[in-house]
């Protein structure tokens, strides 16, 4: 027992350590560089839509299509701020929720599909969706985009501004926030569902299907319950960066954007719920630093994706770093010789 | 009243018809057995019970109601479930967290409940704990209960996937099998195990190819050839029985293991 407390004592110590950091010291720091800041509020919402796709690995599903998912979630929120006349703070939730209902609806059918094959469909999900964008002019301008979004308002209650309008202040900084909280509550969200009866089984379908339906699990509902999670991520990180972009697209997110999701997965590790979160900081913010490499990007990111699949099956925090505790117990070579 | 009543069941692949009209009914409390050459229709029949497969045609009815058609997950929660071969586990959990998850039929909490980790989530939680202990060591599971699924011995694994099964509170429990690649005194062990659940109060209907449990175990047995029923009743009257002689236990008598 004191072992288990010290242990628990030392992640919460851990925890308060990297959100001071995150919410105090890095602000501190990139106040007056906007163009740091809005890295880190990138990085931030990137792995605010990772975390969706790690919900789906951790079905046992291989996830190539969330950039389908921001690109929706984008659009819902500029139309509903642009020809409904939303406010913002009510658009970003709601976009997250249609995202989550197309996801309902397209999932219902394709998450019957396993492996390859389930793949296969995603990555042409994202596809699929880019040219709807493109040819649904009614709907979302065409190639032109929605553009000339509106910053967010002010939220007050009667006299009481809790949030000031985002045009009154340091843009830079409000978005960093929001994208902080954002993240925040993905995080807690998605480790929540892992750690929690939820969580166990989503584990056992990832093992076998067919044993957990003969337990009495409902398989069918469960894989659209994390695929709705997944794409209400999605859809949450596409319609802010809609609105800190002021902008959206049918290129705003594209085939390599979804591929780049599953990559930071890849790299956290898909056995810890920090893993997209840890992978999409390093591989973004390092790039970004590397700003030079811009054409040899995609084959670095080819290598390294190789790399890990040779020595780091499990991903980084497989390395033992403080705090990391495998949500299951890692797999790979050494689990395949015991068999 | 019957528990289970299996009705002109029928089961057709393209031009070949695994499952033919058969039927037959299981009593509350008894050792059912069913056997059959390879290639009898013993594991399709497995499957359209518990809705692995959809029927062409036929009934399946559990305690007087109609679950042909139910899907899988809501036939197990009636109360009929289905044991697997022992590859098919949970294999990165270990014995006692399968067990656990496997109580998930017993949960009175929603889903939400237990992502909220409200009280009732917690009772059950603290429920299906000592519930699984108490499985695991009625099966001689609990000196192992922390080891991985991957890494137990077969023995142990078809011990677990029993285990895996009760914890879902069947009222039937349907075994795959159970002793396929057993020697002698495991098979003991296996008969043992098998007539204690039975006496737990579960019903027992198991598919099956080793003779000599099933003689000595089963109160009745189903013969199935070819996809039809050819002969019922008791281990005794199918031992003489001249279609079955012929058509699958072979000329001589000591086939039977008798």
């Amino acid at each position: 027992m004191a072992l288990q407390s010290t242990g628990l004592s030392r992640r919460l110590l851990i925890a308060a350590g990297v959100l001071l950091v995150y919410l105090v010291v890095v602000p501190m720091i990139l106040v007056d560089q906007p163009y740091f800041l809005g890295v880190a509020t990138t990085a931030s919402v990137l792995a605010l839509i990772s975390l969706g796709v790690w919900l789906t690995f951790y079905i046992g599903r291989i996830n190539i299509g969330q950039g389908a998912f921001a690109l929706i979630g984008g659009y819902a929120a500029a139309i509903l701020i642009t020809k409904l006349g939303l406010p913002y703070w009510l658009a970003l939730p709601l976009a997250g929720l249609i995202s989550a209902a197309v996801g309902c609806l397209i999932g219902l059918p394709i998450l019957r599909l396993r492996g390859v094959y389930f793949a296969m469909i995603t990555l042409s999900l994202t596809e699929a969706v880019r040219l709807f964008a493109l040819n649904a002019g009614f709907l979302t301008n065409g190639a032109t985009g929605i553009v000339n979004i509106p910053t967010p308002e002010a939220i007050a209650i009667g006299g009481l501004v809790l949030v000031p309008a985002f045009a009154e202040i340091n843009q830079h900084l409000a978005f960093y926030y929001l994208a902080a909280l954002l993240l925040i509550f993905g995080v807690l969200l998605v480790w929540r569902a892992a750690n929690s009866r939820m969580g166990w089984l989503f584990r056992s379908l990832q093992q076998n299907e067919e044993l957990a339906t003969s337990i009495g699990v409902n398989v069918a509902g469960l894989r659209i319950v994390a695929y709705a999670i997944c794409c209400f991520l999605g859809g949450l990180g596409g319609a802010f960066f809609t609105i800190s972009q002021q902008s959206i697209y049918p290129s705003s997110f594209a085939v390599p954007d979804s591929i780049y999701f599953m990559l930071y997965c890849f790299l956290g590790g898909l056995g810890f719920v920090f893993g997209p979160v840890v992978g999409t900081f390093v591989l973004f913010i390092s790039f970004e630093l590397l700003h030079g490499l811009k054409e040899y990007q995609t084959l670095l990111y080819a290598v390294i994706i190789i790399a890990l699949m040779l020595w780091l099956p499990n991903g980084l925090l497989s390395l033992r770093l403080p705090g990391a505790r495998p949500a299951e117990p890692p797999r790979g070579g050494t689990a395949e010789k015991e068999a | 009243m019957s528990l289970m009543e299996v009705r002109d069941l029928t089961k057709r692949f393209g031009g070949l018809v695994a499952v033919d009209a058969v039927s037959f009914a299981v009593e509350p409390g008894e050792i059912l057995s069913v056997i059959g050459p390879n290639g009898a229709g013993k594991s399709t029949l497995f499957k359209l019970i518990t809705s692995f497969l959809r029927a062409s045609s036929g009934q399946v009815l559990f305690d007087g109601q109609d679950v042909t058609d139910l899907p899988a997950h809501l036939v197990a929660r009636r109360g009929v479930v289905r044991t697997f071969q022992e590859t098919t586990i949970f294999r990165d959990m270990t014995a006692l967290e399968t067990v656990v998850v496997a109580h998930h039929l017993r949960s009175t909490s929603n889903l939400a409940g237990f992502f909220f980790n409200t009280r009732t989530a917690r009772g059950d939680e603290a429920r299906f704990r000592d519930s699984a202990e108490e499985i695991l060591d009625s099966l001689g599971l609990g000196a192992v209960k922390h080891e991985p699924a991957r890494s137990l011995p077969h023995g142990h694994l078809r011990a677990l996937g029993i285990a895996l099964a009760l914890a879902a509170d069947p009222r039937i429990l349907l075994l795959d099998e159970p002793f396929t690649g057993m020697n002698q005194e495991e098979t003991d062990q296996a008969v043992a195990m098998v007539r204690g659940i039975r006496d737990r109060g579960v019903t027992i209907l198991l598919v099956e190819h080793d003779m000599r449990a099933v003689m000595r175990m089963s109160d009745r047995i189903v013969v199935l050839n070819f996809g039809r029923k050819i002969a019922e009743g008791s281990p005794e009257d199918v031992r003489n029985d001249e279609a079955v002689i012929e058509a699958y236990l072979g000329r001589e008598d000591d086939a039977i293991g008798v």
